[in-house]
């Protein structure tokens, strides 16, 4: 949605025919994202091997500084986007986090190639995040491993695009129009693994009722556990008819659901992923309610 | 006490099982050959390993420490029948030859080994790696610390019971996934949604003990801020901390760094901010599924990686029957993808290091063309631009087209249907030797180039082979080892080319070393031309897949000289089988990792500014320092 000059001066507003060629009016959404969609100045930032395609897409042939880019900067403090351009460690999503924080709003991440995106070739391993938007949110998604530089081109004009589409009559969906800044991200914390600390009470307490067993045990109930979209099959329905691993699970899972005022550890994060769909629909709603309107 | 005579000049140079018959006679209690099926060297009782070491280094001329890593052998069952940890140590003379293997072994609850850093000081790295993964402890180490992982972290991860959150089994392919698998999420079957586990025991009230000030106190150089005095003058020493997030750092390497004034006092390097399991998932991986992973440890040059790799396995699948060698063809279109990765990687190499000392991309904006049209050819060859995956055990994947078609490079391209002999004669005879002309026009003779690198980050000869540096590191140093000419491999010795070496040992001797590699790189690859030609007619890919997807049991180490120097693939194939489709160990020896070894010692003295300089003159990639 490129500032067409002719329909700025052309408006429903009466302006004087001695300035018709000289104001311009328009919306101020359309005037903020104008701008920012023009000047986006990505972190320095390279991670791991998506940095080298980073830096090909910067340098000459392929030029990013052709769509506004021109400027890294070396600083999160001058920074609006943060190109994840590799693998994720849980070592490494620590600083991650606290340069996300020192980013002034409003701030987007760009997450490049399938590490960055959910793991990658990578995800098994004990020390690999899977994903960066694990713990940030992430805006746009460039597959490949790594992208090629048109692939990480394209996925910064379909960052522009988004940019486009904010508004600030909508507050929820770009939070940086809200008043005063937003909250900051908890910095995770490298404890015996790595910490989130919203994650803090759901630890806790399954650290207390996983206490009473062997360090391995805990670790294979976790294994066992079906997928979180049918919490129903853990708590006893597939106890008297599944097959031999699935009782065993269920039994062990039983043990787990014994918290004293609580409620099993993965009805906890079935919330967490229920509130997070409902939110994602509700924004899908509100931007194709807008589209229609725009359109 | 072991008798320290003078040393004999015979035992220096003699072959390798004369230095293991010398051995045996000199320690009858405490070596023995390692008779396993398919595995060679020694085996020296933990006891008397620092005595062994020594007397190899000093009487039988082993000075140069290569590799030093660990294997666990928790339930193999073939090998052994007890379950120990075993220390693998690999030691060359930098006059030539192949290694001289030696392990030790230890009992796994209490796992430890005397430590070889007081005899080689490049196992100071390797043994802190091992001590990390493996939990094997060092006496007199003088830094043992968890290098790639954090104080606190749960368990050894590289110890065969050691499993990770998303574990699913030993071996792959997983049941899960094929044959008829279906897709699914691991995060799905974790309680936290998250690639993470816990403990049992785990207390959450203790988590802000482990800091960043524990981590600067566990370095010597506390908090507080120390007072030293220079002529009378009191002053404060200033703690500066550089990384993970820097830009002169190549990447998430990170540096804490004891200043008086500009000068380093001190350095410690940290790393791991990469650290992405390749070892422990390479443990679970195919032999054949590990080469695009060896993509991704030297980023910039994927085809040296894959090469190291498959040579490594290649000598485990001659024992097998159906075993064919690479064909002759095959055999030039590696060596020709590796000079041309190891051209790319020195443009880059002395790119980076440039920006580090001021020249703020101007001089990689100059190499990227060439570059640039190099990896048009590997995405034509190999159809992608960096992760090459090009090698196969036999062969190579492909062959290479007649045209050069892009179809996916649409943009600013430049090699779009062009014949591919013709885009090699005129890359090799004209357009690689013009750039680099142009690149010593500009900079050789300049003068900022050599007031900012004559005579910074020295690095001794003595040194850069006790630390067991590699490459132009080495070769800068005044040390003509070069492992295509000292442990020669696939066609190099019928190559007409020169070792490149300088004596002086600083940043400009590094830079000269890669300028002169590269136009010795131009020298083979214009040798390579005409061995294109005459084998047009031969299949590169025949013998592809000839040996079966199992290898018989053993040991092998592959080495090759990759860009940044010594590149090295221990593997090792072992179980309860005849044969095995997976490695029972994996282990990288990275170039990367083992040179930043001395970084501390040739920044020490130096100017803050020079740091950032000494460390781009190594030339690392994290991908492979942290694997």
């Amino acid at each position: 949605m490129e500032l067409n000059l002719q329909e700025l001066s052309t408006t429903q507003y009466p302006v004087p025919a001695d300035m018709a060629n000289n104001v311009a009016i328009t919306s101020l959404s359309k005037l903020y994202n104008w701008g920012r969609r023009n000047s986006m100045w990505p972190m320095l930032f390279g991670l791991a091997c998506c940095a080298i395609e980073m830096i090909a897409t910067a340098s000459s042939r392929f030029d990013f500084s052709r769509f506004g880019m021109e400027v890294m900067r070396a600083t999160p403090r001058q920074s609006d986007l943060m190109i994840v351009s590799g693998t994720v460690t849980k070592k490494m999503i620590v600083p991650i986090v606290r340069l996300y924080n020192q980013m002034p709003e409003p701030k987007y991440v760009l997450a490049m190639g399938a590490c960055a995106s959910g793991g990658g070739p990578f995800k098994e391993g004990y020390n690999v995040v899977s994903g960066i938007d694990k713990y940030l949110p992430t805006d746009v998604y460039v597959p490949g491993c790594p992208p090629t530089p048109q692939a990480l081109l394209f996925g910064m004009i379909a960052l522009q695009k988004k940019i486009d589409g904010e508004s600030l009559s909508l507050m929820d969906d770009v939070p940086w129009y809200g008043v005063g800044p937003s909250e900051p991200t908890p910095v995770p914390i490298l404890g015996p693994d790595i910490i989130d600390p919203r994650q803090m009470d759901m630890i806790r307490r399954r650290a207390e009722s996983g206490a009473r067993q062997a360090d391995t045990a805990v670790m294979d109930v976790s294994r066992e556990l079906p997928a979180w979209r049918s919490p129903a099959l853990a708590t006893g329905a597939v106890a008297e008819g599944g097959s031999g691993t699935a009782t065993a699970s269920a039994e062990a899972t039983g043990e787990l659901t014994a918290i004293p005022g609580g409620k099993a550890p993965w009805e906890e994060s079935e919330e967490i992923y229920e509130q997070r769909r409902i939110n994602a629909l509700r924004r899908k709603a509100i931007r194709a309610s807008r589209r229609t309107q725009e359109g | 006490m072991v008798d320290m005579t003078a040393p004999d000049l015979d035992l220096k140079t003699g072959s390798i099982d004369d230095a293991i018959a010398n051995l045996k006679e000199k320690f009858p209690d405490a070596v023995s050959d390692d008779t396993r099926a398919g595995y060679g060297g020694v085996i020296v009782d933990k006891g008397q390993l620092r005595e062994v070491a020594q007397y190899l280094k000093q009487n039988l001329g082993f000075d140069y420490l290569s590799s030093a890593t660990a294997v666990d052998y928790l339930g193999e069952g073939q090998h052994t029948t007890d379950d120990h940890l075993e220390m693998v140590y690999h030691a060359y003379r930098t006059s030539g030859g192949s290694a001289l293997v030696f392990k030790a072994q230890t009992d796994r609850d209490d796992a430890v080994v005397p430590s070889l850093v007081p005899v080689w000081k490049g196992a100071d790295f390797q043994e802190s790696e091992v001590y990390d993964l493996f939990g094997i402890k060092f006496t007199d180490h003088p830094n043992l610390r968890r290098i790639l992982l954090w104080d606190g972290f749960h368990g050894h991860p590289m110890r065969k019971d050691w499993k990770e959150p998303y574990y699913e089994e030993e071996a792959k392919p997983f049941g899960s996934r094929w044959p008829g698998g279906q897709v699914h999420r691991a995060e799905e079957k974790t309680i936290f949604g998250k690639n993470v586990q816990y403990p049992a025991d785990i207390d959450l009230s203790r988590l802000t003990d482990i800091s960043e000030s524990k981590l600067y106190e566990g370095f010597g150089m506390g908090v507080d801020v120390q007072k030293v005095t220079h002529d009378g003058v009191e002053t404060d020493q200033l703690i500066v901390n550089m990384g993970p997030h820097h830009p002169s750092t190549h990447g998430v390497f990170r540096m804490i760094m004891r200043l008086d004034g500009e000068s380093v006092r001190d350095l410690e390097p940290i790393m791991g901010y990469l650290h992405r399991n390749h070892e422990k998932i390479g443990e679970r991986n195919t032999w054949l599924h590990n080469i695009p992973f060896t993509d991704r440890l030297d980023y910039i040059s994927s085809m040296g990686n894959n090469h190291g790799y498959v040579l490594a396995v290649e000598q485990l699948l001659a024992h097998n029957k159906r075993w064919k060698p690479p064909t002759y063809r095959a055999e030039v279109l590696r060596v020709l993808m590796v000079e041309m990765s190891r051209i790319i990687n020195h443009l880059w190499a002395i790119g980076f290091w440039l920006n580090d000392i001021g020249a703020f991309f101007t001089p990689v904006l100059y190499f990227i063309e060439e570059r640039e049209r190099m990896m048009d050819f590997f995405e034509a060859v190999a159809g992608s631009r960096m992760m090459c995956n090009y090698m196969r055990f036999g062969g190579v994947f492909a062959d290479l087209p007649e045209r050069l078609r892009s179809t996916a490079n649409l943009m600013n391209d430049r090699v779009r249907d062009y014949n591919t002999m013709q885009f090699l004669t005129e890359m090799i005879n004209e357009r690689i030797p013009r750039t680099i002309d142009d690149l010593e026009e500009l900079l050789t003779e300049n003068e900022i180039v050599k007031v900012r690198s004559i005579g910074v980050g020295i690095l001794s000869k003595e040194d850069a082979i006790n630390y067991s540096t590699a490459g132009p590191l080495l070769r800068g140093s005044g040390v003509a080892y070069d492992i295509r000419r000292a442990d020669p491999y696939s066609i190099y010795p019928e190559l007409d080319f020169d070792v490149a070496v300088r004596n002086e040992g600083d940043m400009y001797a590094r830079y000269s070393v890669r300028v002169q590699e590269m136009r010795e790189s131009i020298r083979i690859l214009k040798q390579i031309l005409p061995r294109l030609e005459y084998t047009a007619n031969e299949s590169a890919t025949a013998n592809n897949g000839s040996h079966g997807d199992k290898a018989p049991l053993g040991e092998a180490y592959g080495r090759v000289e990759n860009g940044k120097g010594e590149l090295g693939y221990y593997v090792v194939s072992a179980g309860n089988k005849r044969a095995t489709s997976n490695p029972w160990r994996y282990h990288v020896r990275a170039p990367s990792f083992i040179n930043l070894t001395p970084l501390g010692a040739m920044s020490e003295g130096m100017k803050v500014a020079d740091v950032v300089g000494i460390l781009g003159s190594i030339d690392i990639v994290l991908g492979e320092t942290d694997r």
